[in-house]
C-alpha cells in the first residue's frame, strides 16, 4: 500500500475521548456531592462489618481488629462457645417465636385494614381512620412501654373491665404467656397503620373500571375482592413479606428492652437483648459471633423465600 | 351509582364499626396517659378508664414537678440539638449523594450505587458498632448522635428516584446559561424538590426525636442524655425517686403519685408530636408511595 493512498482523517471530526483526567474535572463536582456521604458510610457502616472478623479472633482492645490474633479451632472458637452456651438455645427459641408471631399477625393485619379501609366511601371518616391508625408508628417504645405498663398493669383499665366481667386480673407482666400475647397484640397495633399505606396507595391505583365490568357480570363484592382488589395489590404484598421474614430474628429490640422483667425473661430474651447482656460484659468475641451468625440466617430467609416466591409465582413476583 | 346488596349494607356497618373501634384503641392509650397526668393523687389513684379528667380532681403538680429538675431541660437540649442539626446534615447528605446518583453522566455510578446498596443488606451488628464508635472517639460525645444517622440506603433512593424524574432538559439549560452542578442542584433542583426534602426531613427528624438507645449506649457517663432517655429511665428502672426527691418535703409532693409523675414525663415528649403530626401526616404518606412505587 501506497502512502499516498491512505485517507487523512483529522482529529478534529472524531468524537473525543475524553482522557481519565478530564472526565474527572468534569464529574468533580458531583464526586464532592458524594464525597460526604461516602466517608459516612465508610465510617459507621463498613468499619462495623469490618469487625466481624472479631467473631473469628482472640479480640483485645488494646491491638484492635487488626492486631488481634486469630481464636483457637481454625478461628470458629468463638462459635463453638456460642453453640454450647446454655442461654442460645432458649435465646434463639423465643427469637423465632415472637418473631414469627409477629410476621404471621402483622404481616395481614395492615393488608386487612387497607381493604377495609379501601371499602369506606365517606371521605373525612377514611381520612380520620387513616390518621388515628398512623399515630403509634410516631413514637417510641419507650413512650409506648411507659404506657401500656399503666394500662395492663393489674390494677389498670383492662383489667378493671375483665373485673366487670367478673373475671380474675391477668399479670401481664408477670405470666410469661400472657406477656408473649400482649407483646404480639401491641407489636401488630404499632405497625398496621403504617404499614397500610403502601396497600392504600397501591389499591388508589387499581383501575375503576375493572370493578364496574364484574359488577355488570353480577360478581359479588367478596368476589372482586378477591378476584380483583387482591390479585393487583399481590406484588406489594409479596415483598413486604420477603421484607418481614428478612427481619425474621428481628424480633423487636426496642418494644422488648421496654416492656420485660425479670419474671419474663425465660421467653422474653431474645438476640438483640442478649447480645446487648454480652456487650454490657464486656464479652466482645461472643457477642459478635451472636451478630455475625443473625446476619447470615437473615441473608439465607431472604434468599429461600425471594427464590420460593418466584417460583411459585413464575418469576412474576419477588425483589431480587 | 352502584347499588348495594342487603349483604353489603351490613358489611358497610360492621366496616365502619371495626375501623372506629381501631382508631379508639390507638387514641385512647394517650387520653388515659394525659388524663392520669394532670390528676391529683386521689383521682389517679381510683380505678377507673380516665377517659377525661374529674372536674375539680385536676392539677398540674406533676409537670411543675417534672420541669422543676433541671436534667430534662438539658435533656431536652440535646434532643432539639439532634433533632435540629442532625436533620438539617442529614438532608443534605442524603440529597447530595441522591443527586449525584441520579445525573447520568456521574462516573462510577454502578459503583457508588451498589456501595450504598450494600449497607441496606449487610450490617455489622451492635457490638462492632459499638466497639466503632468507641474506638472513633465518639463516647460521651454529643456528635455520636449525628454521624451515624447522616446517610442511609433507603431515604437516598427515595431521594434519587425523585430526582430522576426531574426533566433532563432544566440541567441542560442550566449547563448552557454556565451554571456548575452546584449552582444547578441549589438553584433549580432544590427549588423543584421540597416535597421530597419535606418528606425526607420528617422522617429523619421523628427518628431523631425518638432514638434513646445510642444514648443509654454511648453516654456512659450518664450525662448529656437525651429526653427519651431521661424518660426511659423514669418509666423502666422504676426511677421516679429520682424525680420526687428532688421535690421531696414540699407540699407538691403531697398530691403526686408516680403514676402521675411517669404520666407528665411522657406527655411531655408526646405533646410535641400530636401538635405537628396533623400537619405533616401527608408528606409521609407521600414518601411512603414515593419510596414503594419506583424502590
Amino acid at each position: 500500500m501506497k502512502k499516498s493512498d491512505t485517507v487523512v482523517v483529522s482529529d478534529a471530526y472524531l468524537p473525543k475521548k475524553k482522557t481519565f483526567g478530564k472526565k474527572l474535572r468534569a464529574n468533580l463536582p458531583l464526586l464532592i456531592m458524594i464525597l460526604p456521604g461516602f466517608i459516612a458510610l465508610l465510617l459507621f457502616n463498613y468499619k462495623p462489618i469490618y469487625g466481624l472478623l472479631i467473631a473469628f479472633q482472640d479480640y483485645r482492645p488494646r491491638a484492635g481488629v487488626f492486631g488481634s490474633e486469630w481464636a483457637d479451632n481454625f478461628g470458629m472458637a468463638n462459635f463453638i462457645e456460642l453453640f454450647g452456651n446454655y442461654k442460645f438455645g432458649p435465646v434463639l427459641r423465643n427469637t423465632f417465636t415472637i418473631s414469627f408471631l409477629r410476621i404471621i399477625f402483622g404481616w395481614p393485619a395492615p393488608i386487612i385494614l387497607a381493604l377495609l379501609l379501601n371499602e369506606i366511601r365517606c371521605g373525612w371518616f377514611k381520612k380520620l381512620a387513616q390518621t388515628l391508625t398512623y399515630i403509634p408508628h410516631f413514637f417510641s417504645w419507650v413512650i409506648l412501654a411507659g404506657i401500656f405498663k399503666m394500662l395492663f398493669s393489674t390494677v389498670g383499665p383492662f383489667n378493671m373491665i375483665m373485673g366487670m366481667f367478673g373475671l380474675d386480673p391477668i399479670p401481664f407482666f408477670s405470666d410469661t404467656t400472657a406477656f408473649l400475647v400482649l407483646i404480639i397484640i401491641t407489636a401488630v397495633w404499632q405497625g398496621m397503620g403504617s404499614g397500610a399505606i403502601v396497600y392504600i396507595a397501591a389499591l388508589s391505583s387499581v383501575d375503576e373500571s375493572l370493578y364496574e365490568a364484574a359488577y355488570i357480570d353480577g360478581a359479588s363484592k367478596l368476589k372482586q375482592v378477591f378476584h380483583i382488589t387482591i390479585p393487583s395489590i399481590m406484588g406489594t404484598i409479596t415483598t413486604v413479606f420477603i421484607m418481614n421474614l428478612s427481619g425474621v430474628l428481628n424480633a423487636g429490640f426496642d418494644q422488648l428492652f421496654n416492656m420485660y422483667n425479670y419474671s419474663v425473661y425465660e421467653v422474653a430474651d431474645i438476640i438483640d437483648t442478649y447480645s446487648y447482656t454480652l456487650l454490657m460484659r464486656s464479652e466482645w468475641e461472643l457477642g459478635t459471633a451472636l451478630g455475625f451468625f443473625k446476619s447470615v440466617v437473615g441473608l439465607v430467609f431472604v434468599l429461600t423465600s425471594n427464590w420460593f416466591v418466584k417460583k411459585i409465582s413464575k418469576d412474576e413476583y419477588g425483589i431480587l | 351509582m352502584i347499588q348495594r346488596t342487603t349483604g353489603e349494607k351490613v358489611f358497610n356497618v360492621f366496616n365502619y364499626i371495626i375501623l372506629s373501634l381501631l382508631a379508639l384503641t390507638t387514641l385512647y392509650p394517650f387520653l388515659y396517659t394525659f388524663t392520669i397526668s394532670i390528676s391529683t393523687k386521689l383521682a389517679a389513684d381510683t380505678v377507673g378508664l380516665h377517659i377525661l379528667p374529674e372536674w375539680g380532681q385536676i392539677t398540674l403538680d406533676p409537670y411543675k414537678l417534672v420541669f422543676r429538675n433541671p436534667e430534662i431541660w438539658t435533656a431536652y437540649g440535646w434532643t432539639l440539638f439532634r433533632t435540629v442539626v442532625g436533620t438539617t446534615l442529614s438532608v443534605f447528605v442524603t440529597c447530595f449523594y441522591g443527586y449525584a446518583l441520579s445525573r447520568p453522566n456521574l462516573m462510577w455510578k454502578k459503583f457508588f450505587s451498589t456501595y450504598i446498596m450494600i449497607t441496606m443488606i449487610f450490617s455489622g451488628g451492635q457490638i462492632p458498632t459499638f466497639l466503632n464508635i468507641k474506638d472513633l472517639g465518639l463516647l460521651n460525645n454529643v456528635w455520636v448522635y449525628i454521624l451515624p444517622l447522616l446517610i442511609s440506603a433507603y431515604n437516598t433512593i427515595v431521594a434519587r428516584s425523585f430526582f430522576v424524574g426531574i426533566p433532563e432538559a432544566l440541567n441542560e439549560s442550566a449547563k448552557i446559561d454556565g451554571a456548575g452542578e452546584f449552582r444547578t442542584f441549589f438553584q433549580i433542583i432544590m427549588p423543584l424538590s421540597k416535597p421530597i426534602i419535606m418528606t425526607l426531613a420528617l422522617w429523619i427528624a421523628v427518628a431523631h426525636w425518638n432514638s434513646w438507645f445510642d444514648s443509654m449506649l454511648y453516654m456512659t457517663s450518664g450525662k448529656k442524655i437525651v429526653v427519651q432517655q431521661y424518660i426511659q429511665r423514669i418509666v423502666n428502672e422504676n426511677n421516679t425517686a429520682a424525680i420526687t426527691d428532688f421535690g421531696a418535703g414540699e407540699n407538691a409532693a403531697q398530691n403526686l403519685t408516680s403514676e402521675t409523675v411517669k404520666s407528665a414525663s411522657i406527655m411531655v415528649t408526646v405533646i410535641p408530636i400530636l401538635c405537628f403530626y396533623p400537619f405533616v401526616q401527608k408528606f409521609f404518606i407521600k414518601g411512603v408511595t414515593l419510596g414503594a412505587v419506583k424502590g
